[in-house]
């Protein structure tokens, strides 16, 4: 029997049905909708078969990896595959509320495009094909921020487009050396063959400054909190959650398989400037008067904890930093949502504005309380499970310090988490004028920060997936 | 010094002359423009070093990915110039604020 080459499904499923979308406008929420229970079942039906055969590596066309394209599904690119997949689900339903039906056929296929992209590279085996899928992203989610219209969107995806391809060309120098010296992009091919020498540290400084430009590492942050902000509810969740997650997951594939002769040094600089984000994220977060900007630098705080892995360089760190991206994803698009919600209902997302929402939007603010949970790190939380590991992982590794940035950013994280939350709960003298929140809106958002908690429940079945293929080294060799 | 040789080192010279361009000039066509500039300095240095590692016969990889590479910056080159004239239409100027916006 044939097997269902659910690889490829998981690519041309949203690309028609983006397609789909943008000729039949009219149509464009049912063929969403559609098309995103299809990719929920073409990620389940991988799942699957990941679980049942172990990692899976797909021929597209049947031609072989050095002449065509491979696809490739370990247990690192099942799980980014799946939030994605969860995550996207939770935000196509929300949109339907979000959106008036101009801005629904508008923002449909942009958005199937950008999952498209997303699914095509958690699946790509060499790096020129990530290449192509990181242009893919970033052109989507440009348009995506400038969805909002309005000088400040406008600008924001300016910014955000020149510093993607920026990004992008950094990236694709690296690879014309990479592939210069090695005679090959597949990732698998690279890492037998890669050897130090200048071309090599070249190739790997100009592909990480691409990567972490992409991925907002501190410094290097500064278009972040503008284009997160200003982007409308749904799009911000989608670029918090998952966007700035796949220039990490690229940057951490190839710091696993190829680079890891180039030693410890490259990884301590991650680790601090990661450390500088977690403190400076924090602190901004804490400074914010409006909402979707105390998100958005909160998202900053929040990115520099996946850095602390790449100095402990242990798997357990690695899995640690895999489990926080995971939760930081749902309790982020948790949050994105709630913000969302409160600025329908209240009209604008001054913080200090927040009279009484607690009583009457009591859905959307138990789904910010509880992302806030996961955001800090209490337990039972995905968040809690990641920088416990990643705990362990700077004890035993005997880097103390790393730790004193975990609880650190921990208490940032409570401060400016318990800042929205009491003024939330203040009692106003005027009641001003509100605007209904559909349902759909609020559940979802609930949705969302509860799978970010049952994360922290069922930890060992999402630790048990990462092991699949080997994908950060055998055993827990600390 | 092979003219292969020669020729990647002029695709980053030029992809250095497109960044330096890329941060000074603050009109958002200049930037565009040096953006495209950058681009044209990758995809020589494939080209080229693509004339290098087989000796007589060019490998046609790096081809099809300058190919490829042509292809997506036209489409972002595309979505840049539409932004342009969003961003001008909304502020008045082809300029990024130096302060972000209210």
């Amino acid at each position: 029997m044939r097997q269902i080459p659910w690889e490829v499904m998981l690519i041309m499923l949203p690309l028609t049905g983006a397609m789909a979308c943008f000729f039949w406008p009219r149509r464009a929420i049912t063929l969403g909708l559609i098309t995103a229970l299809g990719v929920v079942v073409c990620v389940a039906g991988l799942g699957w078969r990941v679980l049942e055969q172990g990692a899976q590596r797909y021929a597209v066309g049947g031609w072989n990896a050095p002449l065509g394209i491979d696809l490739y599904a370990d247990g690192l690119s099942l799980l980014m595959l799946m939030v994605t997949a969860v995550v996207g689900l939770g935000i196509s339903v929300y949109s339907i509320g979000y959106f008036e039906r101009r801005q629904a056929a508008h923002f449909w296929p942009l958005w199937l495009f950008l999952w498209t992209a997303l699914n095509a590279l958690f699946l790509s085996a060499d790096i020129f094909n990530l290449y192509v899928t990181l242009e893919l992203l970033g052109l989507a989610a440009v348009a995506l921020v400038a969805l909002a219209g309005g000088a400040n969107a406008l600008t924001a995806a300016m910014r955000y487009l020149l510093v993607s391809l920026l990004a992008s060309l950094c990236y694709l120098l690296g690879v014309a050396l990479l592939y210069h010296n090695f005679g090959s992009v597949d990732i698998a091919i690279l890492a037998q063959r890669v050897e130090l020498s200048p071309a090599v540290w070249a190739a790997m400084g100009l592909m990480s400054a691409g990567l972490l430009l992409k991925s907002a590492l501190f410094p290097l942050h500064f278009w972040l909190p503008p284009a997160h902000a200003s982007a409308p509810a749904p799009v911000s969740a989608l670029l918090s959650a998952l966007v700035v997650k796949a220039s990490f997951y690229i940057l951490l594939r190839l710091w696993l398989e190829i680079f890891p002769p180039a030693g410890a040094a490259p990884g301590q600089l991650f680790g601090v400037l990661g450390s500088a984000a977690v403190l400076w994220g924090g602190i901004q977060a804490l400074r914010q008067t409006r909402l979707k900007l105390l998100i958005a630098y909160s998202t900053v705080a929040q990115l520099g904890y996946l850095f602390l892995a790449f100095p402990l360089a242990s798997s357990v760190a690695w899995k640690g930093s895999l489990y926080l991206l995971l939760s930081h994803a749902l309790a982020k698009a948790a949050m994105f949502m709630a913000a969302g919600n409160i600025l329908r209902f209240c009209g604008h997302d001054r913080i200090v504005g927040l009279d009484r929402v607690a009583q009457r939007l009591p859905v959307t603010m138990t789904a910010f309380a509880l992302a806030g949970v996961s955001i800090i790190g209490l337990p039972p939380s995905g968040g809690f499970i990641g920088k416990w590991m990643l705990l362990e992982a700077a004890l035993r590794a005997g880097q103390w310090w790393w730790v004193i940035i975990l609880i650190l950013g921990g208490l940032l994280a409570g401060a400016y988490v318990f800042k929205v939350i009491g003024y939330a709960f203040t009692r106003a003298g005027v009641l001003r004028q509100t605007s209904r929140v559909p349902m759909t809106m609020e559940w979802a958002a609930l949705a969302m920060a509860l799978a970010a908690l049952l994360l922290g429940l069922v930890a060992l079945w999402p630790l048990s997936l990462m092991e699949i293929g080997l994908p950060f080294g055998g055993g827990d060799a600390g | 010094m092979s003219s292969a040789l020669l020729y990647a080192l002029a695709g980053v010279s030029l992809f250095t002359l497109g960044l330096y361009a890329l941060i000074v000039h603050a009109h958002l066509l200049r930037k565009i423009l040096a953006i495209n500039v950058m681009g044209s300095g990758v995809f020589l240095v494939l080209v080229a070093l693509g004339g290098r590692t087989t000796g007589a016969e060019p490998d046609p990889v790096p081809h099809a990915m300058v190919i490829t590479g042509i292809v997506v910056a036209i489409s972002a080159t595309a979505l840049a110039l539409a932004l342009v004239l969003r961003v001008q239409a909304a502020t008045g100027r082809a300029e990024l604020p130096e302060e972000p916006l209210e």
